[in-house]
């Protein structure tokens, strides 16, 4: 494929793409997308550590306990099981706490003790060698799942390969505990969701000022139709964006190994973390893509960084609005603020990808991703015109004595 | 005849057939743009044919630019048709255009010959392609050593001319200048017209705009001149010219006598000369009523009007007067 059409000029997507990767190379190259990746994680570094010391220094007293009401040679069992492990495992092996050393034929209620808060336990573990059964929050018992059925394959004196199937139960008490976290799961995404948007959105302003500032504006509205630079430009910064995003997420994940567990933890989404990272990267495009429009058709009004501030002001707040009402939106499950704020354009990527932390249907995202898709095009077309009716009358092309201010070059170039 | 320009007669400036037999590289009907409520450009038409010099003369501010982006396809036109290589859409025939704006603009952190061949690649170049003939390009024009140089260790001048060459890069059919001699130095300034003439050799059509006269009048078979918006003429250089009878200056040996009737009401003394325009009657009956009135003719001269006469006399003092405030020094040679 050439890109071309039959007469021989570039398709407006082939044009876009000239654009697209020029701007990408230039940034990705550029001292300032350096400063760009390392701008956020000076305050993540900064709270990870303050966090993970506060945690170490918690940890210590409140480390998550499993306790442990089994038949009274069970008990001693597992209590054995977890010495001889500890050396190789510990890290991964949970502290065990004896509730009780139960009579033979006498019953025992997790649920309940869990809930009468006797003792500091995060799940308690019944049942017997042969059939554990791990009570807690889901989150709890599901990473606790993997180390209990090892403990009582080692307590029995299995090969390694003989574990017992685990038992599941959670709690009531803990079910709501799951729902608080899946909450502050929902609160984080879409922080960092906002946060990515306008550091990004921000980038193709500057990005386009640049453009103007450098007085080659003239040359590719010349030579390819301003709807390829107007894409090629909201490509180019998604590609950058996503390298960004990829970079971060890297520097995360080293971070998260380095630390280990003094990271704050966060509750699993309902929908499971791969597919809530990946409708994650989905709902970033999606609004990265409308806010970048709206900024871009901005960024063709103004020439210099001043006005863009200015411009892009009432944008920004906007954008702070649209944010809070998701927020608020996230409380209330089910309600009209929620249907709105999953509905307006601005607000549905945020919205949603607090719902993919709290619900586990996933019909909802596919109907909302294809209509942020036809929001992205209904979007991204007015921009383009906007941007190609605009950007050739704000440069300062012509007489530099009509030079006068933003109005003023609202003005076509009167050469 | 090369080219007409004309304001709001498409029929009588001519249709493709009476312009010429050359084909035709422009054709604009009717060009009219508005600016809240501004007049641009108030209804012009452009045939150009392929392969001439063709130049904008006016003032900042008479329409040159807009007229140009118009015909580029940068801007649409309020009213009126353009037609450009035979196409509807300027964008459509992008790849055999080039452009060089009146505002330069380069990439600063581009190096030369990749800034050559990003502007060959928006008109369709290969970039690979595009960077090999950039090279070679820079080779001939004497800028070699700079085709690895970022743009912003360029000077001016060398920056200049790697934009005018990523004009040329893709081989267009139709090269069009916005104030291409602006900026320049005279030597700059020299190598440019002679590009320019190569070009028009080779068969491109090249069309800039200008508010030097002397490049006009140096460059171009024919010229437009404009002022507010509008055309008041349009064609050759020398017809241009013509507007202006020539003029004469005459020194004769009597004061005075019947050969004096010869001489036109607007004659004007200064100490043994006259000086007036050559009556319409032309130079034959003015030389026989000057010796048969026994003037006593010591010497006489004919002068033919320059472009420069002939754009005040086309379009006015004032557009003259704003020209020439246009013009810097530098660049009115």
């Amino acid at each position: 494929m050439t890109g071309k059409n039959s007469n021989g000029r570039l398709s407006t997507l082939a044009a876009a793409l000239v654009v697209a990767r020029r701007d990408f190379t230039a940034i990705l190259f550029s001292r300032s997308f350096f400063f760009f990746l390392l701008g956020p994680l000076f305050p993540v570094i900064v709270g990870i550590m303050a966090g993970g010391i506060g945690q170490r220094a918690q940890e210590s007293s409140e480390r998550p306990e499993l306790g442990v009401a089994m038949q009274a040679a069970d008990v001693d069992a597992m209590l054995a099981a977890r010495d001889t492990l500890e050396p190789r495992l510990g890290h991964i092996l949970p502290e065990l706490v004896v509730i009780k050393r139960l009579s033979p034929g006498e019953s025992f209620d997790p649920h309940k003790a869990l809930a009468e808060r006797r003792h500091q336990v995060a799940a308690v573990l019944s049942g017997n060698l042969q059939t554990p059964i791990l009570s807690g929050s889901v989150g709890r018992i599901s990473d606790w799942q993997g180390p209990v059925s090892m403990l009582a394959a080692q307590a029995q004196g299995n090969a390694p390969r003989d574990y017992p199937q685990v038992t599941l139960s959670a709690s009531a008490v803990s079910k709501a505990r799951d729902r608080r976290g899946q909450f502050m799961t929902a609160q984080a995404g879409q922080t960092l969701l906002f946060l990515l948007t306008m550091l990004l959105a921000g980038m193709v302003l500057s990005n386009l000022v640049e453009e103007k500032a450098n007085k080659i504006i003239e040359v590719l509205a010349a030579a390819i139709p301003m709807d390829a630079v107007f894409l090629g430009k909201l490509f180019a910064m998604l590609a950058v964006s996503l390298v960004g995003v990829g970079v971060w997420g890297l520097a995360g994940g080293a971070i998260a190994l380095a630390v280990g567990h003094a990271l704050p933890e966060l509750t699993t989404p309902a929908v499971g973390w791969p597919l809530f990272l990946g409708m994650g990267v989905i709902y970033f495009s999606m609004g990265y893509l409308l806010l970048g429009s709206v900024f871009l058709a901005i960024g063709s009004m103004a020439t210099t960084v001043r006005e863009v501030q200015t411009l892009s002001m009432p944008v920004t707040m906007m954008q702070l609005m649209v944010f809070f009402l998701a927020s608020y939106a996230m409380t209330q499950p089910g309600s009209p603020v929620e249907l709105f704020a999953v509905s307006f354009p601005f607000s549905s990527p945020f919205a949603m990808l607090a719902r993919a932390a709290q619900d586990t249907a996933l019909w909802p995202h596919l109907a909302a991703i294809a209509w942020q898709v036809l929001c992205v095009v209904i979007f991204v077309r007015i921009g383009a015109k906007l941007f190609r009716t605009r950007v050739m009358k704000s440069g300062s092309a012509g007489n530099p004595r009509s030079r006068k201010g933003f109005f003023s070059r609202l003005k076509p170039a009167r050469a | 005849m090369v080219m007409k320009m004309d304001l709001g007669n498409w029929s009588a400036a001519g249709n493709a057939a009476e312009a010429g037999d050359k084909p035709l590289a422009i054709e604009a009907r009717g060009l009219i743009k508005r600016f809240d409520g501004f007049t641009a450009v108030d209804g012009i038409d452009l045939t150009v044919e392929e392969g001439a010099i063709y130049g904008i003369l006016g003032p900042n501010g008479a329409g040159k630019t807009t007229t140009l982006r118009m015909l580029l396809g940068i801007i649409d036109p309020d009213k009126g048709v353009r037609r450009v290589l035979g196409h509807d859409s300027p964008h459509e025939v992008a790849h055999a255009i080039g452009y060089l704006p009146e505002e330069r603009g380069l990439y600063p952190a581009m190096r030369a010959y990749e800034a050559i061949a990003f502007v060959g690649a928006l008109r369709g170049l290969p970039l690979a392609e595009g960077r090999r003939r950039a090279r070679l390009l820079l080779e001939e024009h004497g800028l070699g050593f700079a085709a690895d140089r970022q743009i912003r260790q360029l000077s001016k001048g060398m920056a200049q001319q790697v934009q005018i060459l990523g004009t040329l890069v893709h081989k267009p059919r139709l090269v069009v200048f916005d104030e291409p001699f602006s900026g320049l130095d005279a030597l700059n300034q020299g190598r440019l017209e002679r590009m320019m003439r190569s070009l028009a050799e080779a068969g491109t059509t090249v069309i800039f705009s200008t508010h030097v006269i002397a490049h006009a009048e140096r460059l171009c078979d024919e010229v437009a001149i404009i002022a507010g918006g509008k055309v008041p003429f349009a064609g050759p250089v020398d017809v241009a010219r013509d507007r202006i009878r020539p003029q004469v200056r005459l020194e004769t040996r009597m004061q005075d006598g019947e050969w004096r009737r010869a001489l036109p009401a607007d004659a004007r003394r200064e100490g043994n000369f006259w000086y007036f325009s050559l009556p319409e009657s032309g130079v034959e009956p003015l030389l026989r009523a000057l010796i048969e009135g026994e003037a006593g003719i010591l010497s006489l001269s004919i002068e033919r009007a320059g472009l420069h006469d002939a754009f005040v006399a086309i379009a006015g003092e004032a557009a003259a007067k704003a020209l020439e405030e246009d013009t810097p020094e530098e660049e009115r040679q």
